[in-house]
């Protein structure tokens, strides 16, 4: 059975579109700054998803127009957003305790790199003039229950970003467990990297553009269904 | 003590050279910019400034840095869109950075205003920010043990405050505040509003006024 289920490359809204149908219902979730931030855009009504953001809450609606803007509102990337019924405040160890103490059950992070083993690079290219700048992406990537990683598989240059071993500097080591791309979604696990499906390429294909080894997903085989 | 003092430049008056002032605010948000404004205007210099980031524009913490009155930063994000004095800086080797993720950043602050030596975290570990810091393999994982950040002096942005000095913020501009007045030996406060004692519910109090020294309010 072929795991390709488009016959194209999927676009960044149609990625995020994946990733919001894969997020289980009643999840809380943290939203990475960037193309993560897309994801929100496709989350439904009924899948009753709480959106947590490292400034201090739960409950954030989407960004704030018009008369809606409050400065005192914002979220992780300083955007001002809304706030939706149910919604709660704290302060920022309180935050982060959500993250660090294992209560979120999906942070979704942008990437440079991400290792066979699922460690993660995405804060610093290590370029020696680069002014280094983390915010919260360490504690997301060690605290939350599933680590959800979208990005492009290739750089501009055409170098795959799922590697071996990370050659930027690392964000946080073996905690990525899922990684969505425009070729590819990649499932990350003790036996290895699987592949769920291919976009707009067949399995060999995309065997051929990454330096890891790969082991197409085989439903019967692992007994259950992973992601949806 | 608890003061209530008429303006921002009699609050912080006290603040001598060389001080550890943690500044309150995410971005924007919750920034007390007439205390940092006040602050400037005093000269006081040689400071070690703790804060989610380096200042953005050309506004409050921003102008601190471009005066050359921080010697050294202790936040998260430094780099963001508009944070040009700071960069300047940097790239001058004018400043020095003590980068920390923003959750050991809150932890920490934390950690001084509870009495807590140090603590172990998985966060950064296996990270360049984790180099040479003593590690344990604890609960099934590997640790980074962590240090507080104490402060002599916190300057913070509150919606209201009550004649004992209890605090409520508003929204996220809450963020570092009731962290930050708990970790340093002086905090300054400024508020929107002064109501009279017993106007605060204290169900819904968010900074209780023993970690208050000293309100401002202002326009």
């Amino acid at each position: 059975m072929s795991i390709q289920t488009s016959t194209t490359p999927l676009g960044r809204d149609d990625l995020a579109r994946l990733v919001a149908r894969d997020i289980v219902p009643g999840s809380f979730v943290n939203l990475g700054i960037g193309q993560p931030t897309l994801v929100s855009n496709y989350l439904t009504e009924e899948q009753n998803i709480t959106l947590h953001t490292e400034n201090g809450m739960l409950g954030m609606g989407p960004e704030a127009k018009d008369d809606e803007i409050d400065g005192d509102l914002i979220n992780a990337g300083k955007i001002p957003v809304t706030e939706l019924p149910g919604a709660s405040y704290f302060h920022h160890a309180d935050s982060f305790a959500i993250m660090r103490g294992g209560h979120l059950d999906i942070c979704v992070l942008g990437a440079f790199q991400v290792s066979a083993t699922g460690d993660l690079a995405n804060w610093h290219t290590g370029a020696p003039d680069a002014i280094p700048a983390v915010g919260g992406a360490m504690d997301l990537a060690t605290g939350a229950k599933d680590v959800f990683v979208m990005m492009t598989l290739l750089t501009r240059e055409g170098v795959s970003k799922l590697v071996e071993h990370c050659s930027y500097p690392l964000t946080g080591v073996g905690c990525v467990t899922r990684v969505y791309t425009d070729k590819a979604v990649f499932l990350i696990g003790p036996d290895g990297v699987t592949v769920r499906e291919t976009f707009g390429c067949t399995f060999e294909e995309l065997q051929a553009m990454v330096p890891v080894p790969l082991v197409p997903f085989d439903e019967k085989a692992a007994g259950a269904v992973v992601g949806v | 003590m608890l003061t209530f003092i008429d303006t921002v430049g009699e609050a912080v008056a006290g603040i001598k050279d060389g001080s550890t002032v943690m500044i309150g605010g995410f971005g924007n948000a919750g920034q007390p910019f007439e205390l940092i404004d006040a602050l400037l205007d005093s000269g006081a210099t040689d400071l070690t400034v703790v804060n989610n980031n380096a200042g953005q524009g050309d506004q409050g913490l921003a102008l601190l840095i471009k005066e050359g009155r921080v010697r050294k930063m202790i936040c998260s994000f430094p780099r963001q869109s508009d944070s040009w004095h700071f960069d300047t800086k940097y790239k001058a080797g004018e400043i020095e950075l003590e980068l920390v993720p923003q959750g050991n950043l809150a932890e920490r602050i934390r950690a001084a205003g509870a009495g807590i030596g140090g603590f172990f975290t998985p966060t950064g570990y296996g990270t360049m920010l984790a180099e040479g810091k003593h590690t344990r393999f604890l609960d099934g994982k590997w640790q980074v043990f962590e240090t507080p950040i104490h402060a002599d002096v916190a300057l913070i942005k509150a919606l209201k405050a009550d004649g004992k000095g209890n605090l409520v913020y508003r929204k996220t501009a809450r963020n570092f505040g009731p962290i930050m007045a708990a970790a340093a030996k002086h905090t300054i406060v400024q508020v929107s509003e002064i109501v009279p004692t017993g106007a605060l519910d204290p169900e819904n109090v968010v900074t209780p006024g023993i970690y208050v020294n000293s309100i401002v309010k202002v326009a």
